[in-house]
């Protein structure tokens, strides 16, 4: 066989720094979201969570340890403290409305390209509103 | 006993069926019930300084949902992150981040239960 070009391969996705081979689609999106999303909760959601439970199960010098990282003297969240509980909140609602999409897709549902692009759509507006939702009942209870 | 043709249904030439896919659709479901749990627990805390945060896992009520949180999470997320590993990393690399996946979820899975346990059958302040 004669020298063929160089190919991108499937699933081969950058051909430069941030330039896909693929026109941007919410389905895309929320696919790419659903992964970044799920191996961030699974490291550093993690790492936190067991930090989180291991300092309460360790005593009040561990866990104000735990506190010292994200939160000022006075209780209040510092830059750190938001930074990670809006990111990590958000991808919990991002991850969990691209999943409950996942799950009505395994039905068969929702693959006519309106409705498929529709609900991959809304799984942003949701997830944005939930965390937005979330924060504001911590900021008035 | 199961004729040949009903015991070979459903499984594929990879002899080991879906069970992958099935338990990552059935933990999806679980970890929706058990999230919404701990987020709405979280928001509803009085306060999150030690004494308060300490008495709410002492308590049964959040102890146990607590662990089965840990559960269905962390095995969610060991099947998925063998997917992303299959997808990205192949041959010798793929063994080995597959054995690290494993001894971290079983290390993070152990602290975060005995954890919860140490608090939940400890003194009650
Ligand atoms: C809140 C409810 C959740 C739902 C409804 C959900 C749903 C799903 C579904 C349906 C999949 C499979 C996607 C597929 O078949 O391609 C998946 C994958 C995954 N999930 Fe979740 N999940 C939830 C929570 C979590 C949490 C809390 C974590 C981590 C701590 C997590 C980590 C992952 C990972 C790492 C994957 C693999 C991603 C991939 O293959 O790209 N999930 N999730």
């Amino acid at each position: 066989m004669a020298t063929r070009p160089d190919r991108p391969r499937s699933p081969h996705l950058f051909s430069g720094p941030l330039a896909l081979h693929y026109r941007w689609s919410p389905a895309m999106a929320a696919s790419i979201f659903h992964r970044v999303t799920g191996d961030g909760m699974a490291t550093v959601g993690t790492a936190l969570l067991v930090w989180w439970l291991a300092a309460i199960a360790a005593g009040p010098d561990a866990y104000a340890a735990f506190l010292n990282v994200f939160t000022h003297a006075d209780g209040g969240l510092n830059p750190i403290g938001w930074v990670v509980g809006v990111a990590l909140t958000w991808a919990v609602f991002q991850h969990m409305m691209s999943g409950i999409r996942h799950l009505v897709m395994d039905t068969g549902a929702a693959f006519e390209l309106k409705t498929n692009r529709t609900l991959a759509a809304l799984t942003f507006v949701a997830s944005v509103l939930l965390t937005a939702a979330f924060w504001l009942y911590l900021g008035i209870k | 006993m199961t004729t040949q043709i009903g015991r070979v249904r459903g499984l594929g030439s990879a002899h080991a069926g879906a069970h992958h896919w099935w338990h990552q659709k059935i933990t999806a479901g679980t970890n929706v019930l058990l999230v919404v749990w701990l987020l709405a627990s979280i928001a509803r805390l009085p306060a999150y300084d030690y004494t308060t945060v300490r008495l709410w896992l002492h308590s049964m009520w959040a102890a146990v949902p607590m662990v089965l949180l840990i559960a269905s999470v962390f095995y969610h997320f060991r099947l998925g992150l063998q997917v992303v590993i299959e997808d990205y990393a192949h041959k010798e690399n793929r063994f080995v981040m597959m054995i690290l996946l494993n001894v971290f979820t079983a290390a993070a899975a152990a602290i975060a239960i005995v954890s919860i346990l140490k608090v939940a059958f400890g003194a009650a302040a």
